[in-house]
This record gives structure tokens, C-alpha cells and sequence, in this order.
């Protein structure tokens, strides 16, 4: 498989407060929709990896871990592309 | 509801042992649903039942005429300070959050003490932080400090508490538990103080703030365990702050106590709502129910197991005046926070929770509350065989054919010396512009608006000290913070305390606990200074080692006119400098013999405290006086380093130094040895003769040693240091050992 990017998505842990979440939730409210129960907010990452290095989703994983999220607060997940 | 069976394996994974659960089935005569034996464990867990130190807490001085609360009866002590005012102080610990997560676990730690203040109606007006890090060699330590300082710092600023002061020390016994001791501050009407209580029939209890979530359940269990692998995969104990709720939470608060709405108020920290609405009863001597399901939750389908044993983070319990809840519930809403009625007091001793009416757990209050029926233990004691052995030093193993120059340079660098502005230039020292005095001298000091007055803030304790001598080491703790305070100005009036160390079912441990608690009883007796509350934080242990013992001090000054305020650092060029007090050949347990060495060995020094109050008040008649342009007191690195940081503590203005010493000792003790009670001092030519005159009036040695000048530190023919050398070693040292990259 020929990685070209990956594509990091860290969210915090389900249960863990996320206070940036629920102020957007309140602004949302305050704008007058109700249409919206609750928020959740996270970041992205797009790594642009090298060629010809082979599978390296054993290496990406490693950098989330240990860089991209906080794994004691947040989950990863990552897609090829 | 279907409760899970309790099986013995549960209770024992709920941390209590097979004696404490014979006497809860006592209590409640039948045996208790998996609920209440949640409750249980919380509320007899170390965290909040104090149950291995209250017995000995209980022998501190807890009494003075200008307490307003007493030790462990409401949520933070309370003295009056003159003029209608009242200052409430706290310190507490938040060591095992932060070394799982140390940015969350720091901020979080800032946040529930400020709460602890302004829960009592009293605005924060400062914070000071004590931390203690294992050596910055260890990249994981490094990890540690930025997380730490970075969620000090964040939460602090964003909040709008200025972090005025505190202490950050290295050393390997922290490595795997590193201490975090978060201090607070506020300024109250004496008359405006609320207690937290719940009482009367019929008052509304409320839960206001934050929504109620799932972290941190067992948070107060978990902080009373050792560290092992295991404390990795209990990670979601880790709550996380919001400081701007918090800040709305503050101002909420302190309406509704203005507005006269409240019984009272209390925090949730540890245990959550279930410590909230037992101790309040209790205090109140008046009972509770509370339905469950009316909690507002963040997470669908959480039980009441969960809920009442939430952590999170920005919530408080209200006990309501009857008919004033629409008006609570206003002022929560202008401040955008949910504000709701979950039950009501009544007059039956027992807190009781329903879920959709049907009681899920029904305990009296007072069995659950510190000083109520919560288990007392009285551990035993076994003297460690190291403490005699590393008493004795050989001083002729020291050879002083030595360069101290470039020991002074090391000194000055070294993790425990140098300056702390990598730390402290994180945090806002200056907001609400009452800070007199910010971080980086004896003492942090603030204005008292509308009165002449200034508080004088100071933490101190040295682990190694107390790790070498528990008992003396707690002396001198409490001793070293009235001296910071004197030299700045002001005379320490009460103390908090954050006592921290390992597990204390080890005798060898317990025996560190008691003879510290014995100490600082001593001292603070001495100086007259009660202790107004803290916190124990025992279990900071790990497979490796314990912490040091360590009980940091927090002591609280009072400066009677800001003219009086004073700091470290020389004034001017051709001044003349002072001791006061007398150096004795010692070197023991010193910083000298830790960091040239490698050694943490020998006795204490030795300290009267008959003498060190008689410098202290010597010291405070003379900058009462205005005999004084600058006071600062020999601690860690002895009279050297001690005249180095008179140089060097503004970078923009330095001073020089020419010290001549007549003392017939060892050069190293004289440089570097740690003797207590001494103090340097300057004053100009027009005041020295007065100072003189009055040191020797009261009995306090005192010597002329040098004049202030402008461009080396010269010390007898022993020390010859340029200025830019010592002022690149003292400042720029932090920064090099936290942020070396690896390559």
C-alpha cells in the first residue's frame, strides 16, 4: 500500500467535558436555533508522508500518541487517503 | 433500580478493608446497596475522611483571637484582618491528578482551591503555587513542569487571579510524584463570610454551575492510593477545568450571598455531590434528600452510583432561604449557568437519594462527615534507620582548597537556587493591580484596598530538611515563612498547611507524618500562628520511593502600613550591609553539600526559636522604623548565595557587593552553610548607627559586613564575581535545563 496522506482526527474521550463544545452549543442557542443538542468539538491533522517508505501506519499512530493527542483525555483516529 | 450485588471483592476494590465494612453494616443495620457503598468509599476514603491524620491534626494550635473559622470546620480558614475585612486562605493538594495528567490535573487543582474561597463568600485576590519536580534531567520531569506550570498559568490568568508567588524545587524523591500545592487567597466583609451548611425544614437545596458528567468518579479513592501501573488505566479520573464557568460561577456566588439568598454554599471537589450534601447536613446538624434524576447530566443513562460520585469540575451546592429560589435561579441565569432544585432540608440526620422516588441510598450525615462517625485510626510509628545514620557528617571529608567562585557560579545555577521566571513570567502576577511585591522575593505582597494595609503571602518548606529531620525540618519551615514575612514587612499572623507524603501504613512513613505534625505544633505555638486548615496528601509513593516528607507551609502576614513594605534586592550603590544574626560552623542538610556534593546528609541546623523570633521582631521594629532599605533571609545556599540574589534580584538593575566576613570558621561553612535566624539587611549612612543601636539594645548580633556596589561580588578573598556572570548563571539556568533539545 502507497500511503500519501493521512488524515488525524483527535476528539476528547467520550464523557470528558469539552467547555469549547458547550460554549458553542450556548452561542448556537443564542442565535435563536434550537435544532442543536449538544457539541462536540475536536482538531485535524493532514500528514503529508514521505514515498516509498512502505506501510507506515504503525509510525503515524506512534506520532498521535505521542504528540497529536493527549491520549490520557482524547481519542485519534486516522484515515489514508 | 436494580443495584448490582455487593460481593466482598467489590468492597475491597473500593478500598475499604473488612473492619470498616462490618461497622458501615453496623451503622445502617443491613448490609448496603452498591450505592451507598459507593458513598462509603468516597467519604471514608483518605481524601475526605482524614482517617490515618486527623487524630494527631487535632494536636495543631488551632486557636487565635483573629480566627473567624476554625481548622476543618468550614472550607478554608478565616481571620480577621482589621477594618471589617477578613481574609480567607487555603492550601491544598493536587499531586496524583497531575502526574496523570499534569496540565488538566494542575489547573483543576487551581480552580477547586479558588472555589474553596469563594464558597465562604470571599473573593480571590491572589494564588500561589508550591511544586516540587524530580531532576529536570528526566525528560518525563520536563514533561510534568510545562504541562503543570502551562495549566497554572492558563487557568489562573484566565480566571483573573494574579499568581503572586510559590516555590518550585527538584529533587529524584519527586521523580515519580511530583507535589503540587495550590494556595489561594481572598478578602471578605468579616460580616459577609457564609458557612457551608445546610439547615432548617424545607430550605431548597440547589446544584449550580456546571452539568454533571462522568469524569473523575473516584477521584477521592484514587488520590489515596499509591501510583502503580494500575493508576495508567484509571485515566478517565482525570476531570478537566474551565476557568471562564469559573469565573462566572465566582460572580454568581458571590451575588447570591450579597443578595442574603443563602443558607449556605460549598464547593464540590472530591466526592462530589455526595461530600457536598453530607457535610453540609452534618454541619447544619439537619438532614437531606435529594432526587437524583433531577441533576442536570452532560451524559445520557448515568446512574445515581455515577452522579453522586462525579467530580466535575465548576459546580457548587446551594442550601436556598426558602422562597428565594426564582431569585437564585435569576442571577444563575444572567451569568448563563444552570441553576436547579434537586431536594430540600428536613430535620432527620440522614442524607437520603431518590431516583424517581424510590431511595437508592439512605445514610446518616454525620457517619459520612469528618468529626461526625468517619473511622479516627492511630498508626504506628518506627523511627527510620537512615535518620541517625545521615546525622553524622565527617565535615574533613569537605576539602576547602576549593574554587568557591565557581561553587558560588554552580550554586547559583543550580535547579533549587537559580531563578524561577520560567516558571512565574507564565503567570499573571500583576491583575486586579494590587500586587505590590510579585514573584521573586521573600515574600509576595498585596495592597488591602481602601485601607493602608498589605498582606504579606509566602509558601516554604524544604523537603530535604524534613527528610533528614522530620521534626526540626517542620520547625524550620514554619520559621523561614515568618522570616520571609518579617523581611518583607509584616508578621505572620496563620498558617495553612499541605502535608504531603507516602504511605502512611508504613511506620517509617507515619513516624515522618507525626514528627512534622509535632513540629510544626511547636512552632506555630511559638509564633502565634495557628493552623487555619489545609490538606493531607498521603500516598505519594511509588515502587521506586516516597516523597520526601514534605509539609509545605502557607502563611498568611499582615503589613500595617505599606510604607513598611520591604524586598530583597540592594537599593543603591554605597549603601552598607548587614547581618543580623550570627553564622556557626555547620554545613549539614545544606543545598551546598546537595549540589557541589551530591549528598543530602548531616544534621539541621540548628535553630532556637527563642532567638529567631527576637531577630524577626528586631528586624520589624527596624523597617517600622524606616531603618531599612532592603531585608532578605539566609536559606537555601547560605549567606553566598543569599548576598547573590541581593545582587541579582532585579536583571534590569543589578548590584555589586564588597563583603568582608571576620568569622574564624570554615570558609564553606561560612559561604554556604545554612545557620538560621540571619538576616541581610541595608540601610544608608544617615540610618546605620540607629540599627546598629537598636539590634544591640535588643540582645540581636549584628555586623557590619560591606557596602553595596556596583559591578562584582566580592566575598573576603574567597569570592570574586563579575556581575554579568553571576546574573547569566542565576537567569538563564531554568530555561537551558526545561527546554534542551535532543537530537
Amino acid at each position: 500500500m502507497k500511503n500519501k496522506k493521512a488524515v488525524v482526527y483527535v476528539r476528547l474521550k467520550e464523557g470528558v467535558l469539552d467547555p469549547q463544545g458547550v460554549t458553542i452549543q450556548r452561542a448556537i442557542l443564542n442565535m435563536g436555533y434550537d435544532v442543536v443538542e449538544g457539541v462536540r468539538s475536536g482538531r485535524f491533522f493532514e500528514l503529508e508522508l514521505a514515498d516509498g517508505n512502505g506501510d507506515l501506519s504503525g509510525k503515524v499512530e506512534e506520532i498521535c500518541r505521542k504528540l497529536l493527542a493527549n491520549p490520557v483525555i482524547e481519542d485519534f483516529s486516522v484515515e489514508y487517503t | 433500580m436494580e443495584q448490582p450485588q455487593v460481593t466482598p471483592q467489590m468492597v475491597k476494590d473500593h478500598g475499604l478493608n473488612e473492619e470498616e465494612y462490618r461497622e458501615i453494616i453496623k451503622i445502617l443495620g443491613r448490609e448496603p446497596n452498591y450505592t451507598e457503598l459507593g458513598v462509603f468509599s468516597v467519604m471514608w476514603s483518605e481524601h475526605c475522611s482524614y482517617k490515618n491524620s486527623i487524630a494527631l491534626l487535632k494536636t495543631l494550635p488551632r486557636e487565635g483571637d483573629a480566627l473567624l473559622s476554625k481548622a476543618g470546620e468550614e472550607n478554608a480558614g478565616a481571620v480577621d484582618i482589621g477594618d471589617g475585612l477578613a481574609v480567607v486562605f487555603k492550601i491544598e493538594s493536587h499531586n496524583h491528578p497531575s502526574a496523570v495528567e499534569p496540565y488538566q490535573g494542575a489547573a483543576t487543582g487551581v480552580g477547586g482551591i479558588l472555589r474553596d474561597i469563594f464558597t465562604m463568600g470571599a473573593r480571590p485576590i491572589a494564588s500561589l503555587d508550591s511544586l516540587r519536580f524530580g531532576s529536570p534531567d528526566n525528560p518525563r520531569v520536563r514533561y510534568l513542569v510545562d504541562g503543570v506550570v502551562r495549566g497554572i498559568g492558563d487557568y489562573g490568568n484566565s480566571f483573573g487571579v494574579p499568581t503572586v508567588a510559590g516555590e518550585t524545587y527538584f529533587d529524584d524523591a519527586y521523580t515519580g510524584n511530583p507535589l503540587i500545592n495550590a494556595m489561594a487567597v481572598g478578602l471578605v466583609r468579616a460580616d459577609g463570610l457564609v458557612s457551608g451548611t445546610i439547615s432548617g425544614v424545607g430550605n431548597p437545596v440547589m446544584i449550580v454551575g456546571s452539568k454533571t458528567g462522568r469524569d473523575g468518579i473516584h477521584g477521592a479513592t484514587f488520590a489515596s492510593e499509591e501510583l502503580t501501573e494500575k493508576s495508567q488505566e484509571r485515566r478517565p479520573s482525570v476531570q478537566i477545568g474551565d476557568p471562564f464557568t469559573e469565573k462566572l460561577l465566582l460572580e454568581a456566588t458571590l451575588e447570591i450571598i450579597r443578595e442574603d439568598l443563602v443558607i449556605g454554599v460549598q464547593d464540590m471537589g472530591a466526592a462530589g455531590i455526595t461530600c457536598s450534601c453530607a457535610e453540609m447536613s452534618f454541619r447544619g446538624n439537619a438532614g437531606v434528600t435529594i432526587d437524583i434524576d433531577k441533576v442536570p447530566v452532560r451524559e445520557k443513562h448515568m446512574t445515581p452510583y455515577e452522579i453522586l460520585l462525579s467530580e466535575s469540575q465548576e459546580r457548587m451546592l446551594v442550601c436556598v432561604k426558602k422562597g428565594r429560589e426564582e431569585d437564585v435561579r435569576r442571577i444563575f441565569d444572567k451569568w448563563e449557568l444552570d441553576s436547579t432544585i434537586i431536594g430540600e432540608s428536613n430535620d432527620s440526620g440522614i442524607f437520603k437519594v431518590r431516583l424517581n422516588g424510590e431511595t437508592v441510598s439512605e445514610i446518616p450525615s454525620d457517619v459520612l462527615s469528618l468529626g461526625g462517625g468517619t473511622p479516627v485510626y492511630h498508626r504506628e510509628t518506627r523511627k527510620p534507620a537512615y535518620v541517625d545514620e545521615l546525622a553524622k557528617i565527617n565535615l574533613d571529608e569537605y576539602p576547602t582548597d576549593r574554587d568557591f567562585s565557581k561553587d558560588l557560579l554552580t550554586m547559583l545555577a543550580a535547579p533549587n537556587i537559580c531563578d524561577k521566571g520560567w516558571v512565574f513570567n507564565q503567570y499573571d502576577s500583576m491583575v486586579r493591580t494590587n500586587t505590590a511585591v510579585g514573584p521573586g522575593s521573600d515574600a509576595a505582597v498585596l495592597r488591602v484596598r481602601k485601607t493602608n494595609r498589605a498582606l504579606a503571602l509566602v509558601t516554604d518548606c524544604n523537603g530535604r530538611y524534613c527528610y533528614l529531620n522530620p521534626r526540626a525540618g517542620a520547625i524550620q519551615a514554619v520559621a523561614e515563612a515568618a522570616r520571609n514575612i518579617a523581611c518583607s514587612g509584616g508578621r505572620g499572623v496563620a498558617i495553612t498547611n499541605c502535608l504531603n507524603f507516602g504511605n502512611p501504613y508504613k511506620p517509617e512513613i507515619y513516624y515522618g507524618f507525626s514528627e512534622a505534625v509535632a513540629g510544626m505544633g511547636e512552632a506555630c505555638r511559638h509564633f502565634n500562628t495557628p493552623v487555619t486548615g489545609g490538606n493531607v496528601s498521603f500516598y505519594n509513593e511509588d515502587p521506586e520511593r516516597a516523597v520526601f516528607p514534605t509539609p509545605t507551609i502557607g502563611m498568611l502576614g499582615i503589613i500595617d502600613d505599606v510604607s513598611h513594605i520591604t524586598t530583597q534586592g540592594f537599593k543603591n550603590a554605597g549603601d552598607f550591609i548587614y547581618l543580623i544574626g550570627e553564622t556557626d560552623e555547620e554545613l549539614g542538610a545544606s543545598e551546598y553539600l546537595h549540589t557541589i556534593f551530591g549528598k543530602n546528609i548531616g544534621p539541621l541546623p540548628k535553630l532556637d526559636l527563642h532567638v529567631e523570633k527576637l531577630v524577626q521582631d528586631t528586624l520589624l521594629s527596624a523597617i517600622r522604623a524606616g531603618l531599612i532599605k532592603s531585608a532578605h533571609d539566609c536559606s537555601d545556599g547560605g549567606l553566598a548565595v543569599a548576598l547573590a540574589e541581593c545582587c541579582l534580584s532585579d536583571r534590569e538593575n543589578l548590584f555589586g557587593a564588597h563583603i568582608h566576613l571576620d568569622d574564624d570558621i570554615r570558609p564553606d561553612c561560612l559561604l554556604f552553610g545554612e545557620t538560621q535566624s540571619r538576616i541581610i539587611v541595608s540601610t544608608d549612612e544617615t540610618h546605620a548607627e540607629k540599627l546598629v543601636d537598636l539590634c544591640t539594645a535588643s540582645g540581636v548580633p549584628i555586623a557590619a559586613i560591606g557596602r553595596v556596589g556596583r559591578d562584582r561580588l566580592v566575598i573576603n578573598d574567597l569570592i570574586d564575581i563579575p556581575l554579568e556572570d553571576m546574573s547569566r548563571a542565576y537567569y538563564d539556568s531554568l530555561r537551558n535545563l526545561l527546554e534542551r533539545v535532543r537530537h
